[in-house]
């Protein structure tokens, strides 16, 4: 069963390079552009993991982290948070409004895929984890 | 008999006696503890140095050469004091209420503060009482002259013995009346010890007429018997000179300068002239009531004696020693008591009127009476009163005769009494004007002087050739009998006429002049003066005074500094009592402490409110006046400076939070700058890695993961020029390159540039270049800059479905504007502020990245080329204008 993973980012080049790396994981890998627009898209995507940008047309993802952690459905969904402000406030209020982790632009990709590979939920790393141990045992 | 050295020796213990009394006097006034001082007896008892030895020793000399004419001395006076006593109390209100110093202060006073008036009626009473004092040299001299009989031992020259009398006359003026400038000018010490003197020469020459009548004759009815047979019974009065003679004295004891000075400045209570009304009319009753039988007596006892000297020589004749020696001490008391108090007078109207006024002008400006200038004013009064004793003691040597000098009495009662009508029409008339008063009393002493004074000093030997043929041999002009006059009565004409002319000059030159503002003020103060000035409040004793000043100076310099003063006053004078005595020394500290706050005037008034009762005058209120302006201009200035301040402070504040913003701002800018910088690095970085580590990768996706490495790098390559381009243009140090250029070339330009950009979507743009031939002078190449921003924005933003910009050119008088409109939604019109911001986001939701720095680069173009580029608000499509300066002509 692949891991879903939804990336809301409004720069074209950057989501492109991050689904191409991700789909080479071997993930299921889906974009959205919109920050207004974003929370309805998770709702009805449903993803394993978000990654979230901050500066997003329409909607900061501050706000839009905030609505998920309000949101029973999504409350303990794993947020990745990127930024390109690279302000040491934007990590703190990231943390403090329930994300999982952050990452500053640009990163490296191997950095973005063990940091996301951490955030992989314990059910779902179970699940992996708990075929290839089926399979061992 | 006594001896000429024994005598001496009682006269100075007597002196010592008196100095003894004004010390005690003095030093129990500071303490305030000396009611006796302040008392009506006192007061009445002051008022007697009227009877001067003039009248002590004179009035029997006068009666027995010209009868009951010396009634009038006494008659005067008492008329005044019983029937006039209104407008004594009005004199004395207004004296106390202005706190006059001096008959020439108070003149001068009333037809606003006139200095030459003052300055007139200083000389004036200098010239009127200096014969005075030398006849009270002379009486005492010849009093010592009966004792020294020639040949006995120790014989004086009467010249030396009126030497030693005024030199020591002087000395206890210059120590009871100089010791320190009073605010109210007494000097209880001074008062006191002519009160003194006043009921030893009443007692005097009471015990001499007792020894007369019971002693000599054989009773009351041996004298009168005694009288009827006399010449004095025989004396026909003549009506005339009885009425002009009490006019006369009755002029004196209002214009002397030295009954003034008791009357009035000494005066501790107004009060007090109530008692003195009749006391005093009492005492000159009891002074002349053995006159007549002295004369008579002596008459027929010392056949070719001196008249003048019965008083004395009577009981000597009689080897009444004791008597005799009371007798002396009486008539030596009225002398000195009349020259201290007359010196005293005088020499506070020469310092004040003439030294001070002098050394001020001298001074150039100088200040209020204070410090430096006390000291000068205090010196001024001790020359001037050695000055006006030594003054008096040429003329006793210089007239010499004994006759010459009685006469004198009268004529210097005359020349005094030229002040009248300026004294009382001021206080009736408010018509009453300087001019007018300085012409009446110029005219009526020139008259009495050319009358009366003259032919009687020159009678003394000074002029005789002037006096016997007139001014430059003018026979007519003689003095004494110009025109013609009569010689009949000379004192009688020259009063007639000088008062007369006086009283007309004095009204003829008011009616004709007009008084100043400060006249008509002071005018209504001392007409009205019921009216300007309190009742004058009881005596309360010192310890109501101290605090009333404490409450006062508390007020001023606040409690804890005004406690801290009054303590300390009082333990400098040895009291346990916070309370100090309001001693002159106390009150002159007080004064000056006061004076740093409200300034000297003010101060000086104050103080004297509450410790004289004298209500303030309009000389105080205008020195207050002038403080107050001065206060007031100060005062202006510090709100000045406040308001400065203030607008400073709201200058630094708006500065501050400026800088805050700007702050605030840059933060914001850095944290924008970074976010453009990484978001193409992000991008450039993940490919790069892609690119490096996968080997395997398709040619089609490593050229487009190429490509947009290199569209990345170009964007970041775009921004830094961008960032630079504006941190040039705001710093200012763009240089512009200006050339006549057409519009229309630069329109063109900027068209094609932005063509080559157009990707997908193509923008129509819609121009008339018919009104686009226009030749301005500008940089074209950050002109076309502008325009190719506008352009690809609106290649950018606009979503319909046809996108087209219309450019259109109007030209205006003096500028020419374009506008760039495209029919796309336009801008929200609470985002429109933000469009020129830089790296402003747009909430378009129309997913387009935000606009960068392009409007903000352009806006500061169009504002260093001297145009300007707004947005304007309420079209459908967004709209821009540029506005271009014009000297812009039409394209030839």
């Amino acid at each position: 069963m692949t891991l879903r993973v939804l990336l809301v980012e409004d720069e074209m080049n950057i989501l492109e390079a991050i689904r191409f790396i991700l789909s080479r994981e071997g993930w299921d890998v889906r974009g959205h552009g919109n920050g207004a627009t974003a929370v309805e898209m998770i709702v009805r995507v449903a993803p394993d993991i978000l990654v979230l940008d901050v500066m997003l047309p329409g909607r900061s993802g501050f706000d839009i982290l905030r609505d998920l952690r309000g949101r029973p459905d999504t409350a303990d969904l794993p947020v990745l948070m990127l930024s390109a402000k690279g302000q040491t406030r934007d990590r703190e209020t990231a943390l403090a409004l329930g994300a999982n982790a952050f990452m500053t632009k640009p990163f490296s990709n191997s950095e973005l895929v063990e940091t996301l590979n951490r955030l992989v939920p314990a059910h779902r790393s179970a699940d992996r984890a708990g075929g290839a141990g089926g399979a061992g045992a | 008999m006594l001896s000429f050295n024994g005598l001496v020796a009682v006269c100075v213990v007597y002196v010592a006696g008196l100095f003894a009394i004004a010390f005690l006097a003095e030093r129990g006034a500071a303490h305030g503890r000396a009611r006796w001082l302040n008392s009506p007896v006192t007061y009445t008892l002051s008022l007697s140095i009227y009877t001067t030895a003039w009248t002590y020793y004179g009035a029997v000399g006068s009666a027995a050469r010209s009868g009951l004419e010396f009634m009038t001395i006494y008659l005067g006076p008492t008329l005044v004091f019983v029937g006039w006593f209104w407008l004594l109390r009005k004199i004395v209100r207004i004296g106390r209420a202005q706190r006059i110093t001096s008959i020439a202060d108070m003149i001068s006073s009333r037809y606003g503060k006139s200095g030459g008036l003052a300055a007139l009626v200083t000389v004036l009473a200098v010239i009127g009482t200096t014969p005075y004092i030398a006849l009270q040299l002379q009486s005492v001299t010849l009093a010592f002259g009966v004792y020294a009989r020639p040949g006995a031992f120790g014989a004086p020259d009467p010249d030396y013995t009126a030497v030693w009398v005024a030199g020591g006359l002087a000395l206890f003026t210059i120590i009871f009346g100089t010791r320190s400038l009073d605010a109210n000018e007494r000097h209880p010490g001074l008062v006191s010890a002519i009160a003194l003197e006043a009921i030893v020469k009443l007692m005097a020459l009471l015990a001499v007429g007792v020894f007369v009548v019971w002693g000599v004759a054989a009773g009351p009815a041996d004298i009168l018997a005694r009288i009827e047979a006399s010449p004095i019974a025989q004396w026909n009065g003549d009506g005339a000179r009885w009425l002009g003679l009490t006019v006369l004295s009755g002029a004196a004891i209002l214009s002397l300068p030295r009954m003034f000075q008791v009357l009035v400045v000494e005066n501790q209570d107004e009060r007090h002239l109530a008692t003195a009304s009749w006391a005093f009319p009492l005492y000159l009753l009891l002074m002349s009531v053995f006159v007549v039988p002295i004369a008579v007596v002596g008459l027929a006892e010392l056949p070719g004696g001196n008249p003048d000297l019965f008083v004395l020589t009577l009981p000597l004749q009689m080897g009444q020693g004791g008597l005799a020696l009371l007798a002396f001490l009486g008539g030596f008391s009225a002398a000195t008591s009349m020259v201290i108090v007359a010196a005293l007078a005088l020499s506070t109207m020469i310092s004040n009127h003439i030294i001070v006024p002098i050394w001020m002008a001298a001074k150039r400006g100088g200040g209020a009476m204070s410090g430096d200038m006390r000291q000068v004013a205090l010196f001024a009064r001790r020359i001037a009163i050695i000055g006006i004793l030594a003054l008096g003691l040429i003329y006793y040597r210089l007239s010499g005769g004994a006759e010459a000098l009685a006469s004198m009495g009268l004529i210097a009662f005359l020349g005094v009494a030229q002040v009248l009508p300026a004294l009382l029409g001021g206080m009736m008339w408010r018509g009453a004007t300087r001019v007018g008063a300085a012409a009446g009393i110029s005219v009526g002493f020139a008259i009495w002087a050319w009358m009366l004074l003259l032919p009687n000093v020159g009678a003394a030997g000074l002029f005789p050739g002037l006096v016997a043929e007139g001014p430059f041999g003018i026979g007519w002009l003689r003095p004494g009998t110009p025109f013609g006059l009569a010689e009949t009565d000379p004192l009688l004409t020259t009063m007639v006429l000088s008062l007369a002319l006086n009283l007309f000059c004095f009204i003829l030159g008011s009616l004709l002049s007009f008084p100043s503002p400060l006249e008509r003020l002071m005018g209504a103060q001392f007409v009205n003066v019921y009216d300007h000035s309190p009742t004058p409040a009881a005596w309360r004793g010192s310890v109501g005074t101290a605090d009333d000043l404490l409450v006062m100076a508390s007020r001023i310099l606040g409690t804890t500094r005004a406690g801290r003063l009054f303590s300390e006053a009082a333990a400098a004078q040895g009291r346990d009592d916070h309370l100090p005595e309001p001693t002159p020394d106390f009150l002159e500290l007080l004064e000056r402490e006061l004076a740093g706050s409200v300034g000297a005037a003010t101060a000086h008034a104050m103080v004297g409110q509450i410790t004289g009762g004298a209500s303030v005058s309009v000389r105080d209120l205008l020195a207050v006046a002038d403080e107050t302006a001065h206060m007031m201009e100060y005062s202006s200035q510090l709100e000045q400076k406040s308001a400065e301040l203030t607008e400073t402070a709201a200058r630094l504040r708006e500065a501050n939070r400026k800088l805050t913003e700007l702050s605030v701002q840059k933060d914001s800018f850095l944290s924008q700058v970074s976010h453009e910088l990484r978001t193409p690095m992000t991008s450039i970085r993940s490919f790069s890695e892609i690119l490096m580590q996968a080997d395997t990768l398709e040619p089609e996706a490593r050229a487009r993961f190429s490509r947009i490495i290199h569209d990345e790098s170009q964007r970041l390559t775009r921004l830094l020029d961008d960032l630079l381009d504006l941190s040039v243009l705001e710093s200012g140090r763009v240089s512009l390159n200006r050339q006549p250029v057409l519009l229309s070339e630069v329109i063109d330009r900027a068209v094609h540039a932005t063509s080559a950009l157009a990707e997908g979507r193509r923008l129509a743009i819609i121009r008339d270049r018919a009104t686009e031939e226009i030749e301005i002078v500008t940089d074209a190449d950050r002109l076309v800059q502008v325009f190719i921003n506008l352009i690809a924005n609106a290649q950018k933003y606009c979503v319909a479905e046809h996108p087209e910009l219309r450019i259109e050119v109007r030209r205006g008088v003096d500028r020419v504007d374009l506008e760039f409109a495209d029919n796309g939604e336009g801008i929200p019109a609470r985002q429109e502020s933000l469009i020129f911001e830089k790296f402003a986001r747009l909430d378009s939701g129309s997913g387009v990245p935000g606009a960068g720095l392009g409007l903000a680069i352009s806006r500061e173009i169009m504002s260093r080329i001297g145009g300007g580029l707004a947005y304007v608000p309420g079209r459908r499509g967004a709209v821009f204008r540029v506005a271009l300066p014009a000297p812009a002509r039409d394209a030839a």
